[in-house]
Formats: C-alpha cells, structure tokens, sequence
C-alpha cells in the first residue's frame, strides 16, 4: 500500500493510478441491478439494467442526470435497499471489516452526540475496543481538522465541519468499500473545492474501493478514476470512462490541465442528451 | 421626505430606548405585583372588605404554615403525597416510556396500540379513579394507580412522537453502521426524542399534582389533598390555604428541577 506519508506532490514521485480495469475479482459486482417502486398504481423504474465492475482500491465515480436512480444504487449497495432485479455484490474482505459504510447527502450526523462521539458511532456500535476506538477517532478527527471541536455538538458547527464529521465517521469504521452520495452537493463552491482535497489526501492514506455519487462532471473526474455516466429515468450505464490522471492529485491543478477540460467537456457531451431528456415536458417525472 | 424620515428615527430611537428600561420595569412589576397583591388581601381581609372566613389574610396562613410544619403535621403529610407522586410516576412512567420508544422504532406496534391510546386517553383520569378504588382498594394502591395512569398518556404519546420526529436519514445511518435494537433504543431513538419526552413528562407533572390531590380527598387519611377536604369538614381555612400552597409549591419545584435536568441531558438543545 501507498503511504501519505512518503510521498511529495511532485511530478517525479507521483504514484501510478491504480489499475481500474476490473479482474476476475472484483470488489463489487453489479448484475443487471433495477428497482421499480410503486406509486399508487403506477410502477416507476428507477433503476434499470445497471452492470458494472470495480476493481478494489478504485475510486469509481457515478454521475447522471436527477432522477437517474444513482443514489438508488447506492443504497442498494449499502443494504438499504433491496433490488427489485439482478444483485449487487461486495466481495467480502478480512473478518471483522465492515463491508461498506456512507457518507450521506446532507445532514446525517446525529445533534444529540459530541463531534466525537459521532466518530466514533460505527466503532462503538462494533464493539471495538476503547482505546482502539480512542486512537482511530483521534487520527480521523486529526485529518479532518476536527480536533480542537471533539467536544462540540453539530449545532455549534458550520455545514462544511458537519460533513467532516460524517467523513470521520465513515473512515474511522474502517470499511471494505465507501459509499458516498452526493456528500459535498449542499455545501458553497468554496468549502466543496477544500473538502474534495481533504477527501483525496485522507482517502490516499488507505486507498479503499469508493463508490461516489455526484451531479457534478468536475467532481466527478477530478475525484475519480473511472467516471460512471448514466442514463436519464430509468437509469443505465451509458458509459465507463477512464481518468488516468496520476495520484495524488492536487484539485485546483488538475483543473489547469488541458486534458481535465477535454475530459470535462466529454462527459458532459455524453450527459447532454440525458439531461435534455429529463427536461422534456413529456419526458420523466423528476 | 426628509421630515418623514426624521421622525422615522427619532421613533426607532425612542423604541430602542424604551427596551432597555422596560427590561428592568418588567422585572420590577414581576416581583412587586405578587407582593402588591399580598399586602391588598391583608388589608382587605382585616379591614373586613374581603371575608376573613374564606380569605383569611396572608399572615394567618403563614403563621398556620409555621404551626403545621413545627407540628410535624404538614411536613408528614407533603411526604405521604410525595411517596405517591413518586411511585406513581415510576409505575406510570417507565412503561410509558419503554412503549412509546417501542412505538416509535415499530411500525406493527404503534398501529396495535394507537387505537387503544387514542380510544383511552380522552377518559378522565377522574373519572376512573372509582374503578381503581374498587380494583385497589382504599390504601395507597388506588393512589398510586390514578398517578400512574395519569402520567402514562402524556409521557407514551408525547415519546412516540419524539422517535417519529427523528429524521430518516438517521436510522439510515443507525442501519448503515449496523446499530443492535438496544443500541438503536439507547443511541438514536431515546436521546432524540428526549425533549419532546421531557415536555411529556411537564404536562404529566400537572396532571399528577391534580389527581393525588383529588385521590387523596375521595379516599385518603393523610395527604396533602387529605389536609384540603379535612380543612373544609372543620372549617379550618388556613389550613387549606396552607395545603393548597405546598401544592403549588410542589409544582414550582418539579418545573424548576425538570428545567435544570434538562439543562443537563439535551445540551444540544438548550445550549444556543
């Protein structure tokens, strides 16, 4: 495993991007996944169809259009859900090991608890032992700048500190894979563009597989190694695409780099057509 | 126009003023208007403008206070009625609790028991309390009873409703990070719902206060509602007087000791 440690943000010793070209064995296997609710009498599909492989140790991003089911796969993925159709498998890893946990879209760290306490919830809710508990939460805290408000409740933080905390909790379980939904959407431009490079540098320590789940194409390729594209309502994969810029990577250089944009604009061209969709007025409902 | 806007801030000036003073007024008749009216009973019920046999003046009451409490009269009776508040709302209380948790993490369970609360609650505690003196008999357990039954409603459908108040995406982390059933009791589903219980358990502060009292009237030798009735068979007024202000007292006290344990327990509340 690559190390935080040893490496310097030089062009020279910058490490390889992992190869994301699925084997044998994939961390997560995603089959022919769908799900259909049913509202009243009708049954909406919102997901359909959906294959795809990731390799462990990949940062696998999904973006498409609202209403494309991508948070859908997510929470299948997380077992919060259960697919009407196909499977949906992460490939167990060592006993004892979580086999994922989520960073969840908006407010989900619990007011009642002290930052600390909201760090620590999966492990405690593990079992592990307390100075175990006491040492992992202390570094996450540490990376996500949080130490000095281990003591303070949500309400005393602002939305960008509360998604940090959400962050430790989810790293400090120490899960197989990461499942992250849209964690960055409410915050301002500002903060988003922080957090993104503090999720790199914290996620480059331990290089777990992540599933992330964005709107946003810059996000997408400036966090991802492969970029999901999906179709408009019911949602498919329209397109791998692979982002083979080096890691670690720096988030405001990557976005000088001409191929960044030409990767931007690709995407984007493949999503155009998904989104005008959404917009028709005969089109899905969002 | 530029009169108008002259005058315009003259008046929020005036306004601005007059909050700070008013501040310390408010206070001021707060503290004075209660004495005030103490001193226009005295007078009135001396001078014979009120009736001295059912407004006896306030120092005829204290000094009644002072007779009780050295009798050992008053201070026996406050902890026979205490014993009962207490015991009644454990009894009525903890299940209440445990259920309305139940309710609010179970969807199967609160569909079986809204009915039965929403058939139950509209009934006069009141007006059960015969039944509970049949069932209970005329010692302390009718008493206990009509307390436990009181503070149950309040406190189980005030609980479930703190627990269905606590946003989704919560349990879907309490899911997410595999979180037992206790965990999910003692974790999620208590502490969010805590001020919503903590408010349940004000009201049933009241409703307790006014059932042992009514208990203790109908079917009682001792207590602070015993003292009230038994002052109206002797025509002893100042003694009612003086039950009647250990009541409210009792329920200033219990006000003030919630108020602070929830100062305690829901930080993330109250500190802003």
């Amino acid at each position: 495993m690559k190390r935080m440690d040893n490496v310097t943000r030089t062009s020279t010793t910058l490490a390889e991007p992992p190869d994301c070209t699925p084997d044998e064995e994939p961390k997560i296997r995603i089959r022919n996944l769908g799900k259909s609710f049913t509202v009243g009498r009708d049954t909406v599909t919102a997901l359909d169809d959906v294959s795809l492989d990731i390799a462990a140790g990949c940062f696998c991003t999904i973006v498409g259009p609202s209403g494309c089911g991508k948070t859908t796969l997510l929470r299948i993925l997380a077992g919060l859900e259960t697919a009407t159709k196909g499977t949906a498998t992460i490939r167990p890893g060592p006993a004892g090991r979580p086999a994922n946990s989520m960073i969840f879209q908006g407010d989900s760290i619990f007011p009642w608890m002290t930052v600390w306490d909201n760090a620590a919830f999966g492990l405690l809710m593990r079992g592990v032992p307390r100075k175990e508990v006491r040492e992992t939460v202390g570094h996450y805290l540490d990376k996500t700048g949080l130490t000095r408000f281990a003591k303070a409740y949500p309400h005393q933080l602002s939305g960008g500190m509360r998604q940090r905390v959400s962050i430790a909790r989810a790293f400090a379980n120490d899960p197989d894979v990461l499942l992250m939904d849209e964690p960055f959407s409410a915050l301002d431009e500002q903060n988003k563009t922080i957090l993104q490079e503090e999720l790199l540098r914290i996620w480059e320590e331990t290089r777990k597989t992540v599933v992330f789940i964005t709107h946003s194409v810059d996000e997408a390729v400036t966090l991802g190694d492969q970029v999901l594209v999906m179709t408009a309502r019911p949602g498919r994969a329209k397109a791998l695409v692979d982002v083979a810029f080096p890691r670690p990577r720096g988030v405001l250089a990557l976005r000088a780099e001409p191929a960044y944009g030409e990767l931007v604009f690709h995407i984007w061209d493949l999503l155009k057509s998904e989104v005008q969709q959404t917009l028709e007025p005969s089109g899905p409902m969002t | 126009m530029s009169m108008r806007t002259l005058s315009d801030v003259a008046a929020s000036r005036r306004r601005r003023r007059s909050t700070a003073s008013t501040a310390r007024s408010d206070r001021i008749v707060a503290v004075l208007a209660p004495i005030g009216l103490l001193v226009i009973w005295e007078i009135a019920s001396r001078t014979g403008v009120l009736d001295m046999r059912f407004f006896p003046p306030p120092t005829l009451i204290v000094s009644t206070l002072v007779d009780t409490i050295s009798s050992g009269e008053l201070v026996r009776n406050t902890l026979v009625s205490l014993r009962r508040l207490v015991i009644g709302f454990v009894v009525g209380g903890v299940p209440a609790l445990l259920l309305g948790l139940t309710m609010g993490l179970y969807r199967p369970v609160r569909l079986a028991a809204e009915p039965v609360i929403a058939a139950l609650y509209p009934i006069p505690k009141t007006a059960i309390f015969p039944l509970l003196l049949l069932i209970f008999g005329l010692g302390e357990g009718s008493k206990v009873a009509v307390v436990a039954v009181g503070v149950f409603f309040p406190i189980v459908i005030n609980t479930a409703a703190g627990v269905l108040g606590i946003e989704r995406i919560h349990h879907d982390v309490a899911s997410n990070f595999h979180a037992s059933a206790f965990q999910r009791f003692r974790r999620i589903a208590l502490p969010g719902a805590l001020p919503l219980i903590l408010a349940g358990v004000r009201l049933a502060v009241g409703m307790a206060l006014m059932l042992i009292v009514l208990a203790e009237m109908l079917g009682g030798r001792d207590g602070l509602g015993f003292m009230i009735w038994n002052a109206w068979q002797t025509f002893a007024v100042e003694r009612m007087y003086v039950a009647l202000v250990v009541v409210s007292a009792l329920g200033v006290v219990f006000t003030l000791l919630l108020k602070e344990f929830e100062r305690i327990v829901v930080p993330w509340r109250t500190s802003r």
